[in-house]
């Protein structure tokens, strides 16, 4: 088999009964499953964009000239746990070696169960929960990007330092949200502040937050504490604006808010905002390359960290089944355990390492969105406030629960 | 035997044939799901079919079903025999007391209560997250062992199971419509005022149909909740009602393969058509308004009507 | 800080607010509806896929003829409305008599293709949509800070209310109309062409789901599943109302508007289900329903 194809298929050829993947005895091939939101509140920040990154990782590597055949399919969770597990089911019942980026903590917890059961390779770039490199660790799953735990601490942290003493809660309720308010609140009382309240919204179905919003007001607390993501949070900010939030004084903490979140707001809404990500495509040569690559793919969405995650997460996959070999790497664990050996570097991330909880430790930044006027060219919206090294990052290795590691 | 034409027993013969080779030609963790999906749809269409009451609640019964038993299966470890009769005895409970409601309305008011109750029941599956784990759902339902036993990891031994409560399910059900119980509920549906006049209690036996049909249903999503080791709010959703009044639409009311072949027909356009997104709605959608203009017999019930054979 | 029943004024004033608001779309929906089923006995099911239509229009009419917020509100109802009416004269009118259920099937099949077709072109998640420049601001009311937009809702939902109710009650075409539901033919004797009527009220019923549809398009995301969410609401509004009362429909969708609004103040988590509650009792209690004539 010389002719080397890459070819993007929908979950149609997964969902047949027919092997998906019918000669891999014959040579090198790989199927890579992008799992993810292609059309709801989190399509932005993960669905095409991923998939134009994990496209990206195998042309840079030169998958085709070491004599790869690798499939790219992609699939839709639709934000669905039942969904996302039978589908990463069947993906890995017919030979999809690697799922990839996941975003929406529920879906991705269950199918972290799932790659465990059947041994197969997930690489988590897009979900939030930390408890996937916790209580929910296992040996096939790696987590990559950002998780609650960092975002409490580095974008919470900032608002409770720069004096915001009382907050209001206003959750997307679900396995994401609970646990990342959960350690906000933690961080926010250890620092001798209070929580005044939380409301719990229904996920995804939410567009209007007024009711949320007027509860917030009531409250009298000086910050508000966003603890959704993707479209939740556009629409919230946008409509705390309407509300008169932030005239009447409060401030608004998005605890997690993507580059992609900003542009859908708009400058005139987000300026000013704390935010923090792992990866800014203007922050140094590398990741502007790294973006002027991959933008012919995807030119009218920026990578934000978690599609920057699945380019990373890609590379170093493959320079790990390169090094053990096709047939070795139907086993999860075994391209799972041949990845925490290696360190990793990619003009996204530079030089970083797996933890033995599957953890992916990169360093942190806090950034503050640009003003209208500070702009100065397309997508360029972020001001550096302040970098966390990778080990302050990260909760600290066996404080979590992580069965896989050794007390 | 049981009460079947001939046509009946040579469908029920091709019927337990291609459910014995299914596996190993079509990708069995699907055909699980259509199984349960049919035995779904067969509790769905005796509401239907033989008391005429058509409820946009049915999920209610199917989403405790599979909440019930996921929990005591995965909370407290229970087998998972003990897991799926206790999903059929809440179909069964809660069918008892929304059933008593329901049935003293007729025609548009019974479906909007059984769809209000239903919304309530949603709703408490949303607010309840010890229980059912809200949107994130209960997840990582082991499969563990029948009778403590035999380990259904295996996707062959739990297809075995499944087979066996689906066949078993089928045989119930025509028994029930058979039966002299049966032949009662016929004549209320074909003439309420006679039957009351002869001194049958109607509203008795449209109960029993509708907890019958609750507890096919609760059995139904308990079986699917350990097929697939989750259960979340799709299952407890009023799209899952609607979803369940299409398949027996589609195979055709008051027939008794119409809900299977509307169960394999639904499923698989969700699973071999999913590649084309929310296409699949729209297909579904024209499915049903075909089913209505031209087609209210549906496919098994049209093929009854031209053998002229109840199937 | 004021109190009142326990809670601080400005959270129970601020969420019986937004009751109403949420109430006038209650009300302008199971209007249409009401008079949908009051005159073809028909239970339209795809009355939020209407109302989610009439929205996506509005958005269309802006980013494809840079049309904006005031032409929707006149050319949206227009063009929902002229679809209604091919769709009663092709599809629906085949269905008259049949089991009244057949209608709510069908109907149900529609939704599900607009819904999916719409997610098809613009995702779950669909577009957002700028409120007028005109009405942007925001009025400090005292209590809390309101949009002038959703206050402009509230005033445009009580006149077409209004101006409907007094169409069909008052007015010798409703009078027309009622008469053709009641005795067709007799109308038909008298000139009138009915299943031109007919249609026409479809026609109009579903326009009406399309100006709330426009009147939503600035406040919650253009999305497919908009109409979904409302239209389960909306079928209790009309049973509790009693199916066909037009008047009753307006009045019990503003009043579950704010027992909603309430709700949000006392047990939130109730707020979303407190209307199927009420419906239950109702049906159980009394099927015609609050202002129905059965």
């Amino acid at each position: 088999m010389k002719t080397t194809r890459r070819k993007i298929l929908g979950t149609a050829a997964a969902a047949s009964a027919l092997p998906l993947v019918p000669a891999r005895a014959a040579g090198k091939s790989l199927t890579i499953g992008v799992c993810s939101d292609f059309s709801g509140p989190y399509s932005a920040i993960g669905g095409n964009t991923s998939v134009a990154c994990v496209q990206q990782a195998l042309e840079d590597w030169g998958a085709d000239a070491k004599g790869y055949d690798i499939t790219i399919i992609k699939g839709d969770h639709q934000n669905k746990p039942d969904i996302g597990a039978g589908l990463a089911r069947q993906w890995f019942d017919s030979g999809v070696d690697l799922l990839i980026d996941v975003p929406n903590s529920a879906v991705a917890l269950a199918i972290a169960g799932v790659a465990k059961d059947k041994d197969k390779l997930f690489i988590n770039s897009n979900a939030a929960t930390s408890k996937l490199t916790g209580a929910a660790c296992n040996a096939q799953t790696i987590h990559w990007t950002y998780d609650t735990y960092m975002l409490s601490h580095s974008t919470g942290g900032a608002m409770v330092a720069a004096g915001g003493k009382s907050w209001f809660f206003i959750t997307a309720n679900y396995a994401f949200g609970q646990l990342l308010r959960d350690q906000t609140e933690a961080v926010v009382k250890a620092a001798g502040g209070t929580v005044v309240g939380d409301v719990d919204y229904p996920f995804p179905t939410t567009t209007d937050f007024s009711s949320f919003l007027v509860q917030a007001q009531s409250s009298g607390a000086q910050v508000l504490g966003l603890a959704n993501a993707g479209k939740d949070t556009v629409n919230s900010i946008k409509q705390a604006h309407q509300f008169g939030i932030t005239q009447s004084g409060m401030k608004i903490a998005g605890l997690l808010i993507f580059l992609n979140d900003v542009h859908g707001m708009g400058l005139d809404i987000a300026q000013g905002l704390s935010l923090t990500e792992s990866f800014y495509w203007n922050m140094n040569d590398r990741t502007r390359a790294f973006t002027q690559r991959v933008l012919p793919k995807t030119p009218n969405n920026y990578p934000s960290m978690g599609q920057a995650g699945c380019y990373s997460g890609t590379l170093h996959f493959l320079k790990a089944v390169d090094a053990i070999g096709v047939p070795a790497a139907s086993s999860g664990a075994a391209v799972a355990a041949q990845m925490k050996k290696m360190p990793t570097s990619d003009d996204a991330y530079g030089e970083c390492s797996i933890r033995e909880d599957g953890r992916f430790m990169c360093p942190s930044y806090l950034f503050r969105v640009k003003k209208p006027g500070e702009s100065a060219i397309a997508w360029d919206y972020y001001d550096l406030l302040h970098t966390t090294p990778a080990d302050k990052t990260f909760a600290p290795l066996a404080t979590e629960g992580c069965p896989l590691v050794k007390a | 035997m049981f009460g079947f034409s001939k046509a009946q027993a040579i469908g029920f013969l091709i019927m337990v044939a291609a459910v014995a080779i299914g596996p190993f030609v079509l990708y069995p963790i699907f055909l699980m799901q259509v199984m349960c999906f049919a035995l779904f749809a067969m509790g769905a269409n005796l509401l239907m079919g033989s008391i005429g009451l058509l409820s946009l609640g049915q999920a209610a019964y199917f989403g405790m079903g599979g909440y019930v038993c996921g929990y005591l299966v995965q909370s407290y470890g229970f087998t998972p025999e003990v897991g799926i009769i206790a999903g059929g005895l809440t179909g069964a409970a809660l069918g008892a007391v929304f059933g008593w409601l329901a049935i003293r309305r007729q025609t548009i008011y019974f479906a909007m209560i059984t769809l209000a109750l239903a919304q309530i029941v949603y709703f408490f599956a949303v607010q309840d997250t010890d229980f059912t784990g809200g949107e994130n759902g209960i997840q990582g339902i082991p499969r563990s062992a029948l009778f403590g036993h035999l380990s259904l990891n295996n996707d062959l031994a739990m297809y075995a199971l499944v087979a066996v409560i689906f066949l078993a399910g089928v045989l119930f059900v025509h028994r029930v419509v058979h039966s002299p119980f049966g032949q009662v509920v016929k004549a209320i549906r074909e003439n309420e005022p006679r039957a009351i006049s002869l001194g049958y209690k109607s509203e008795h036996y449209k109960w029993i149909i509708f907890i019958i049909a609750a507890a096919l249903a609760g059995v139904a999503g308990a079986t699917k909740a350990m097929v697939m080791g989750i259960e979340t709010l799709t299952d407890v959703g009023a799209a899952a009602s609607g979803l369940v009044v299409l398949m027996v639409l589609l195979g055709g009311i008051g027939t008794i393969y119409g809900p299977i072949l509307g169960a394999l027909v639904v499923v698989a356009m969700q699973y071999y058509l999913s590649s084309f997104g929310a296409w699949v709605t729209v297909i579904q959608g024209a499915i049903f308004m075909a089913c209505v203009l031209v087609f209210r017999r549906g496919v098994i019930g049209e093929l009854a009507y031209r053998l002229k054979t109840p199937l | 800080m004021v109190m009142i029943l326990g809670k601080p004024a400005p959270l129970l004033f601020g969420q019986l607010l937004l009751g109403i608001i949420n109430g006038s779309f209650y009300a302008m929906l199971s209007m249409g509806l009401a008079i949908i089923f009051g005159l073809l006995r028909i239970i339209n099911f795809a009355h939020g896929a209407m109302f989610m239509i009439g929205a996506f229009v509005t958005w269309g009419l802006f980013n494809y003829l840079g049309l904006g917020f005031w032409w929707a509100l006149i050319l949206s109802p227009l063009i929902v409305g002229a679809a209604g009416f091919v769709l009663e004269r092709t599809v629906i009118q085949r269905i008259y008599k049949l089991d009244i259920l057949y209608g709510l099937l069908l109907t149900f099949g529609l939704a599900q293709i607009m819904g999916g077709v719409m997610e098809n072109y613009f995702g779950s998640s669909g577009v957002s949509y700028d409120t007028p420049d005109l009405l942007s601001g925001v009025l400090n009311l005292g209590f809390m800070y309101m949009p002038v937009y959703r206050g402009f809702v509230v005033f445009a939902a009580a006149i077409i209310c209004f101006a409907t109710w007094f169409a069909i009650e008052k007015t010798k075409l409703g009078a027309l109309l009622r008469a053709a539901t009641e005795n067709p033919a007799l109308v038909q004797a008298f000139g009138v062409n009915v299943p031109r009527l007919i249609a026409l009220t479809f026609a109009g019923g579903v326009g009406l789901a399309a100006l709330a549809g426009v009147l939503a398009a600035p406040l919650y995301s253009v999305n497919p599943g908009m109409g979904d969410d409302l239209i389960n609401t909306v079928f209790a509004v009309v049973v509790i109302g009693g199916m066909g009362s037009i008047g009753g429909a307006i009045l019990t969708g503003f009043g579950l508007g704010i027992i909603e609004g309430f709700t949000d103040v006392f047990y939130p988590p109730g707020s979303a289900v407190v209307v199927f509650v009420v419906m239950a009792a109702v049906l159980l209690a009394r099927p015609a329903g609050l202002f129905g004539k059965a």
